[in-house]
């Protein structure tokens, strides 16, 4: 799951922050299953190991 | 019905301007400059003697047989090479030609076995034809003499036999095999009286023939035979429908006898193929009535139990009791199901369907998942839709061909025959691949470039070639001015002109010479009209959509869209994949494309389907697994998809499937997620099917029913019962209504209906008011999104990266004569030509390895290890080794592993870290396969024998 969200915003870390930011919380709201959004919301809870920036950011406004 | 007979206009068309009338026995015709006299007559319904004419290939003259009178002109010309012109007057019938067009069938049939009665062409016969024709009484020389009549047969091939006593060398073989097939594996041998088609140095199995059966097609005699035919005899009515292999969607002629197919021969009027075929469709067909084939559904409480024959009624009323108890005790999410591309479009329309309505979750998800869903994405973002831009043809129109991570010859033949013929033509070549596949260099074909790149390397290269477009000023500016987004552009040209991105710069990621791959981006770009072509080599990689991205912001920045010759063709590897894409088989969209949180597209389907749909994405096939595991999801209905050969990971795979409750699995054999099942549906093949494929180039085309369904029930049915027996009925009494349902729902589908199919032979989509007769080429004057996006396309290499412990690249694909998980294939006498999976491997690191030719080797990566035979090959790289996934005991997807295209899924099949290394023995894996197929395939008393074999 980190890896994916990742590698997701990894590709859009060649836009600007905000736009990023925005194209990764898009790709979890339409590509992510409820359970995946729960999972990757309840473990950004916990600090969110791992996860590059963008990723944090995106799943924080997904909350 | 009856058999369907095509005219053979004994010459090819000709497309001109300049239209020229001539009268042919009285009768004045009017045909386009450059038609030959032979063709004109059948135009103007006349026909003419002919032997070594016919109307695939260009003209011979060989067989003198087609001879007539031109008024003013000397002697009697061949209509076949005779070109008409305006005012020629033809005669093709006279006392002079009559005799002299006996004379020559004289001469044939003095060197010509007359066992007309007993010989398997007897009905079917140009030459027997012809002779009566021509009025032939009497042959005046007699048998005595030297002749061909103790010629030896050749009988290797499995699927046709050459009997050499009854060639009459009129070459069209020969010409089949160069000008149609482009393998030019056939010559003539000797000459004169001497002369022989041969097939090379050797027979027809070991020479380099494919087995396309063209020859076989072009022959007007008994030579060259199907052996169903000297079986079974002729056939008496006929079936069009399209074929259920490669994404090319070939449209054959099912030839019967009764309920019985006798052969399949490709229609000409097939708009993907143009009467061609490859091995697979034209003769690999045995398999619909292999006895493998399970004609009674089955159910069983535990895998581990032996299967249990049960009605109809009861093995729908099991699944649909289990499915509803999961959902009770588990919560609605908790099941799903998986459609296939070797579906047609309206059984995975109504999976979808019952998925949503009747499950009522969106866990629904295609193979497309494990292929070319970075395609949808991919072109999606960038144009507007996910679809390839061209149709077949333009390939005639394209200057410049980029062939990237396909191998055509091998996965889409009649297409790639295509193409070689325009590249015969002249039109130059640029092909980037790990491998040097065939059409590297083979015969009349060169690639100008071969970018044999390191696999994983792709946007590197792909971003390098457009740097070089940027930097060099070849950015076609008016095109992407009026075309495309300006900002996305500026922000793309700055990213891509970094030097970071030049081919110096990459030249050490990607292993591509930055000299070559500038003289290919400028070949690419000034070369005329460039078309790119591409397969999962591209798609099947952490970055499949960041590559399919990186395309189309090569073609946009070059102008290459829109028109003829040009474009970004995805070359789809299943027969149904661009359908079972279109009809909403992704968990997150309905058909179309369109996303299940648009409220206004899911109130459509609401009102239609009368129930409330969920406005969030499903499941993907891999979450599925996942949640499997996790103990989530419980439940799963899987229509023709073999997932535990197929997927990723096989041990995740199956550590999923036995997580599950009830699996429920709906397939032609017990294929190996059947292993794993609880229910088992008795699906049907192509033949038994009712319905439409979409093709690569957007084709829709029918499948019509030759034979009945062996089980009793056809696919659409069975999971029709499915659901109205979880309370959802949904019943169509054709699936033709199916159709005009998808064509209500589905803008792009709108003017789409069977019998509008049935009138125009086949239709691209889009198909609607703007388009009611389809759509060749897309993106004319404008994207389908309004304006083309650039994407920026950072190249980011994947995590799966060689170490000391595993220092080879492992890619994986697949060959000519087997079809995907081998289901189809792997039952038929394919298997001559391949009857495993081998791992190929180049010279430097066998020698490193001490692996001889023929070595059994263990393949081994950090998700698991298997077995199979080394082949020596210098088509590899140093450093890369290749297999095929065809076989289930190779269980070559044991050691592929999770890593998959961060935006859909995609397994990144073409990137594993192994290690090889001699092997006495098969893998612990192989030993645990063999011993689970032998448990769960069992049948009550009976045990079933299986296509996957050990050894």
């Amino acid at each position: 799951m980190i890896h994916r969200a990742n590698q997701i915003a990894l590709f859009f870390a060649g836009y600007p922050h905000d736009e990023a930011v925005a194209g990764v919380l898009d790709h979890f709201k339409k590509f992510w299953e409820r359970r995946m959004r729960d999972q990757i919301v309840a473990y950004v809870a916990q600090g969110g190991k791992g996860l590059h920036e963008l990723a944090l950011e995106a799943v924080k406004r997904l909350q | 019905m009856a058999l369907i007979q095509e005219i053979d206009y004994g010459t090819p068309a000709r497309i001109a301007e300049t239209l020229v009338t001539l009268e042919i026995d009285g009768k004045l015709v009017t045909v386009p400059r450059g038609t030959s006299v032979m063709r004109a007559a059948v135009e103007a319904g006349v026909q003419v003697p002919k032997l070594c004419a016919t109307d695939n290939m260009e003209a011979f003259g060989s067989c003198r047989l087609c001879l007539v009178e031109i008024e003013g002109r000397k002697g009697t010309p061949a209509s076949c090479t005779t070109l008409a012109e305006p005012g020629m007057k033809v005669r093709t019938q006279s006392p002079k030609i009559a005799k002299l067009r006996r004379g020559v069938m004289e001469l044939y049939i003095s060197d010509h076995p007359l066992d007309c009665l007993t010989c398997a062409a007897n009905g079917d016969c140009e030459l027997q034809d012809m002779a009566g024709v021509v009025g032939l009484r009497e042959v005046r020389y007699g048998y005595e003499g030297q002749n061909h009549l103790k010629a030896e047969k050749d009988q290797s091939n499995p699927y046709f036999t050459f009997d050499a006593s009854k060639c009459i060398v009129c070459s069209r073989c020969v010409r089949a095999c160069e000008e149609v097939q482009g393998t030019f594996a056939l010559t003539i041998q000797g000459r004169g009286f001497d002369s022989k088609v041969a097939s090379g140095p050797t027979n027809f199995l070991e020479s380099e023939c494919v087995s396309c059966g063209a020859c076989v097609q072009a022959c007007p005699t008994a030579t060259l035979m199907e052996k169903t035919v000297i079986d079974h005899g002729l056939p008496e009515h006929s079936v069009v429908t399209t074929c259920a292999y490669c994404g090319v969607g070939c449209a054959f002629k099912a030839e019967m006898q009764g309920a019985e197919v006798v052969r399949m021969t490709p229609y000409k009027d097939g708009k993907a193929n143009h009467g061609h075929s490859c091995v697979k469709g034209r003769f690999a067909w045995g398999y619909a009535t292999h006895k493998d084939r399970i004609t009674k559904p089955m159910i069983r409480a535990k895998i581990t139990d032996p299967w249990r024959e049960v009605s109809w009624e009861e093995a729908i009323n099991y699944a649909a009791g289990e499915f509803k108890r999961i959902q009770a005790k588990y919560g609605r999410d908790s099941i799903g199901g998986i459609t296939s591309s070797r579906c047609t479009n309206e059984e995975t329309y109504l999976v979808q369907k019952m998925i949503r309505a009747a499950f009522g979750n969106n866990n629904v998800d295609t193979c497309a998942r494990v292929c070319h869903s970075p395609t949808g994405y991919g072109l999606k973002s960038t144009f507007g839709t996910s679809a390839g831009t061209q149709d077949f043809d333009s390939v005639d129109d394209s200057d410049v061909i980029m062939v990237i991570g396909a191998n055509p010859t091998d996965a889409h033949p009649v297409f790639a025959s295509h193409m070689k013929k325009r590249l015969r033509e002249g039109a130059r070549l640029i092909v980037v691949d790990p491998r040097r596949i065939d059409l590297v260099k083979s015969a009349h074909v060169k690639a100008d470039y071969h970018l044999s790149l390191l696999p994983g390397s792709n946007v590197a290269v792909i971003n390098a070639i457009a740097h070089v477009i940027v930097t060099e000023g070849l950015v076609d500016e008016p095109f992407v001015k009026e075309r495309c987004e300006t900002e996305a552009f500026e922000q793309w040209r700055k990213f891509i002109a970094e030097e970071r991105n030049s081919p110096e710069a990459t030249e050490a990621m990607s292993g591509v010479p930055a000299a070559d791959l500038r003289a290919a981006a400028l070949l690419y770009a000034t070369g005329g009209n460039a078309a790119i072509y591409y397969g999962l080599g591209v798609t099947e990689h952490s970055q499949g959509s960041t590559m399919v991205m990186g395309m189309a912001n090569l073609a946009m920045a070059t102008g290459n869209l829109g028109k003829r010759g040009v474009g970004v063709n995805p070359l789809r590897g299943q027969n149904n994949v661009q359908g079972a894409c279109d009809m909403g088989s992704f968990p997150h969209e309905f058909s179309g494309y369109r996303h299940v949180s648009d409220e206004s597209t899911r109130k459509l389907f609401e009102d239609a389907w009368h129930v409330e749909l969920q406005n969030e994405p499903g499941l993907r096939i891999s979450n599925m697994l996942d949640a499997a595991c996790e103990g989530t999801f419980k439940g799963i209905y899987i229509e023709g998809e073999d997932i535990v050969q197929s997927d990723p990971n096989t041990q995740h795979v199956t550590a999923g499937m036995t997580a599950m409750e009830c699996v429920v699995v709906q397939d032609l054999f017990l294929n190996e997620t059947a292993s794993y099942a609880h229910v088992f549906f008795p699906g049907s093949s192509f033949l038994e099917k009712d319905g439409t494929f979409t093709n690569a180039e957007r084709r829709i085309s029918r499948v019509r029913k030759a034979i009945p369904p062996t089980a009793g029930m056809a696919d659409w049915e069975i999971t029709m019962a499915l659901s109205a027996a979880l309370g959802y009925p949904m019943p169509y009494q054709h699936p033709s209504e199916i159709m005009d349902e998808i064509a209500r729902l589905t803008p792009t589908f709108a003017g789409v209906s069977f019998d509008k199919i049935d009138e125009l032979g086949s239709i691209q989509w889009p198909c609607n008011a703007k388009a009611p007769e389809g759509t060749p080429v897309m993106h004319i004057g404008g994207f389908v999104r309004g304006k083309g996006r650039f994407m920026i396309t950072e190249f980011i290499p994947t995590d799966e990266r060689t170490t000391g412990r595993f220092p080879l690249i492992l890619t994986t694909g697949r060959i000519l004569t087997q079809y995907n998980v081998g289901a189809q294939t792997a039952r038929t006498e394919n298997n001559v030509w391949h009857a495993e999976d081998v791992l190929e491997i180049h010279p430097f690191d066998a020698e490193n390895r001490g692996i001889r030719e023929g070595d059994r080797v263990a393949l081994t990566s950090r998700a698991g290890q298997t077995t199979l035979h080394a082949r020596i090959s210098e088509r590899m790289q140093p450093g890369v080794v290749y297999t095929t996934f065809h076989h289930g005991f190779t269980g070559a997807n044991v050691v592929t592993t999770e890593f998959e295209d961060w935006a859909t899924g995609c397994p990144e099949y073409k990137v594993t870290a192994v290690q090889v290394t001699l092997a006495k023995k098969m893998s612990d894996w192989q030993e645990h396969y063999l011993e689970t197929r032998k448990q769960t395939t069992q049948i009550e008393s009976k045990q079933i024998l299986t296509g996957a074999a050990g050894d």
